[in-house]
């Protein structure tokens, strides 16, 4: 269990400076960008193997495949609108939620499916408090990311291809 | 070097002031082939060149000074306008080239553009022009009777710095390394992806001849960290990862050198897994021996010196600061696991050295197997005091004049170091200071 926080706490590191190096002098270092990604993946994979052998299979992992089957068909669309699954990812999930319902029924013109609203999120939300409470607009491969962290799953990066931060230069 | 030299401070530049601003922090040191001059580059884009004094008869004790001998600005920051990106004035690297005449010519580069700039003397000027006043204003014609012609009068020594050749628009990424051929007519330029060879007159366009950039970059696993000409072969150039290999290529066999015709690496310890490998094996910095039969890495631990005629394993591995594995993901979450530490060989490769935090240095003698820890510090700068070695203490049990590891201060690094190529004398870049160290003369 122990590694399991450490590699979330690790991920959750790792996601600030990926963030935090969009607004260096000189723009985004491959170099730099590449070794973070490379710690994601070994975080992220720690993080399965050991979620996967210490807890039985509960309630939300169901509902979580059809999300998998999604992304592994079409990567390119993948979790761009997360779904709650467990209730400590509820609140989480609800502001994005509520945004895109907005977003679907307002102004249509400046909402793809890809993208998020920009919407400044209120101190009252239950965002992570690992992640940046501004939410700046982000590069396609960087939003997906940002979508997966909102949602508080970092399981669900096991359907995204790390490389796509690489993929950003 | 042999065993019980001990190192004496000379000299320390640069300001005193705990407030750094960051366009001095200084970013690259590099002797001239001489070792006469010695440039420093920072952040603000700027080069500063010391010159060593001729030595005088007055003190023998002591080796001659460097003083300032030009200062300049190299490069301004600019603005990609196509991709919103700022280029930094950063001197990443600086390179001598060898001296033909009385000038001296240097190269240096920032993230995207390399220049040459040409550093010369001029102590004579021309007096007593026919039509111009001494001032420069040209006089009216009707009041020049006469002709004559000007002539050279001393004047003061002025060292002028003029850039001969820019060298620009050739990278995507930035770049990391800059190396001149033992022909003295062409370089090479490396950036996270390709290298570039030049040719020193001709700026308008260049041959790539390492490019690993994949055809999908989500397929990116691996990028160029630093690269070298051979001392004396000029078809021979290495090249090091992120992933811990050294290639060494041969521009005799094909014209791109994607395909290395030796590769370095050694197997990963499976003991020392963690999150961070990829991360501590990444190579910060590659440099041949000065007589080209060995090469040198610097990862974020370790140096490790490689025969060129074995590539399975180096033949040296010496530990710079082993105490720090235990404090890896701290060291991740204060950034300083991406430090960039550079390594250096004395004149005749029997010792080498590379910085440490704290403001430590190491300097690891081949011959003798011995190391040791040296601190640069403005509290021990009496001329030619000799530098006590330093020792960090990993165990709960602290000895008198240890310092614990969790004591050291991870924001004083030296990250720059340089040997004088035929001396003993020692340049050690702490963030915006140079210390100049020499041997104890008897």
């Amino acid at each position: 269990m122990d590694v399991n926080m450490e590699a979330r706490r690790i991920l959750a590191v790792s996601i600030s400076k990926l963030y935090a190096s969009r607004a260096q002098r000189g723009g985004l270092r491959l170099h730099r960008s590449l070794l973070l990604s490379l710690v994601m993946r070994s975080a992220r994979d720690i993080y399965h193997s050991s979620s996967r052998d210490s807890e039985p299979h509960s309630g939300p992992s169901p509902p979580e495949e059809p999300m998998d089957t999604t992304s592994s068909v079409e990567p390119e669309r993948t979790v761009s609108e997360p779904q709650p699954t467990s209730p400590s990812a509820q609140a989480a999930t609800e502001e994005p939620e509520a945004e895109y319902e907005r977003g679907a029924s307002g102004d249509k013109e400046n909402l793809s499916p890809a993208k998020q609203s920009r919407k400044r999120r209120g101190k009252t939300s239950a965002a992570p408090d690992f992640l940046p409470s501004k939410r700046a607009r982000l590069e396609p491969g960087e939003e997906r990311y940002a979508a997966c962290c909102r949602s508080g799953h970092p399981e669900s990066l096991t359907s995204l291809s790390l490389n796509r931060v690489i993929s950003a230069f | 070097m042999c065993v019980g030299v001990q190192w004496c401070f000379s000299q320390v530049k640069g300001a005193v002031d705990d407030d750094v601003a960051e366009a001095d922090i200084i970013s690259t040191v590099e002797f001239n082939h001489s070792g006469e001059l010695l440039a420093t580059g920072d952040k603000g884009g700027r080069i500063v060149i010391f010159q060593q004094e001729p030595e005088s008869g007055n003190q023998p004790q002591c080796r001659a000074e460097y003083n300032v001998y030009s200062t300049f600005q190299s490069h301004e920051p600019e603005f990609d306008y196509l991709k919103s990106l700022e280029i930094e004035e950063k001197i990443n690297k600086i390179r001598w080239l060898p001296q033909k005449n009385a000038a001296h010519f240097l190269l240096s580069t920032n993230d995207k553009t390399i220049k040459l700039w040409k550093i010369s003397e001029r102590d004579k000027r021309p007096e007593g022009y026919n039509l111009k006043e001494e001032n420069g204003r040209y006089k009216d014609p009707y009041s020049i009777t006469a002709l004559r012609v000007p002539v050279f009068r001393p004047t003061d020594l002025m060292v002028e710095a003029s850039p001969r050749r820019v060298f620009s628009n050739a990278h995507t990424y930035h770049i990391n390394s800059i190396s001149v051929n033992s022909d003295c007519e062409t370089y090479l330029s490396a950036d996270d992806l390709r290298i570039n060879l030049w040719h020193l007159e001709i700026t308008d366009h260049s041959f790539n001849i390492v490019d690993i950039k994949p055809a999908n970059m989500e397929d990116l696993t691996e990028v160029i960290t630093a690269s070298e000409f051979h001392p004396n072969q000029c078809n021979t150039f290495v090249y090091s990862s992120s992933k811990g290999a050294v290639r060494l290529c041969d521009m005799r066999a094909a014209a791109l050198c994607d395909q290395h015709t030796k590769i370095f690496e050694e197997p990963e310890d499976p003991n020392y897994r963690s999150f961070f490998s990829e991360i501590i094996s990444s190579i910060s910095d590659v440099k041949f021996s000065h007589t080209g039969r060995y090469m040198m890495t610097r990862d974020y631990l370790s140096v490790k010196i490689w025969d060129l005629n074995m590539e399975t394993r180096p033949v040296e591995t010496y530990q710079v600061h082993e105490y720090l594995r235990s404090k890896l993901c701290s060291l991740y979450e204060n950034d300083c696991i991406f430090d960039k530490f550079e390594c250096c060989w004395s004149g005749n490769d029997s010792v080498v050295m590379t910085g440490s935090y704290n403001n430590f240095f190491r300097m690891l003698d081949r011959g003798s197997g011995q190391d040791v820890t040296l601190e640069a510090s403005r509290e021990n700068i009496q001329p030619q005091s000799v530098l006590r070695p330093c020792n960090v203490s990993t165990g709960g049990k602290r000895k008198k004049d240890e310092i614990g590891v969790d004591s050291l201060d991870f924001n004083k690094k030296i990250l720059h170091t340089a040997w004088h190529p035929l001396d003993n004398i020692i340049a050690v870049a702490t963030i915006n200071n140079l210390y100049i160290f020499n041997d104890q003369l008897n």
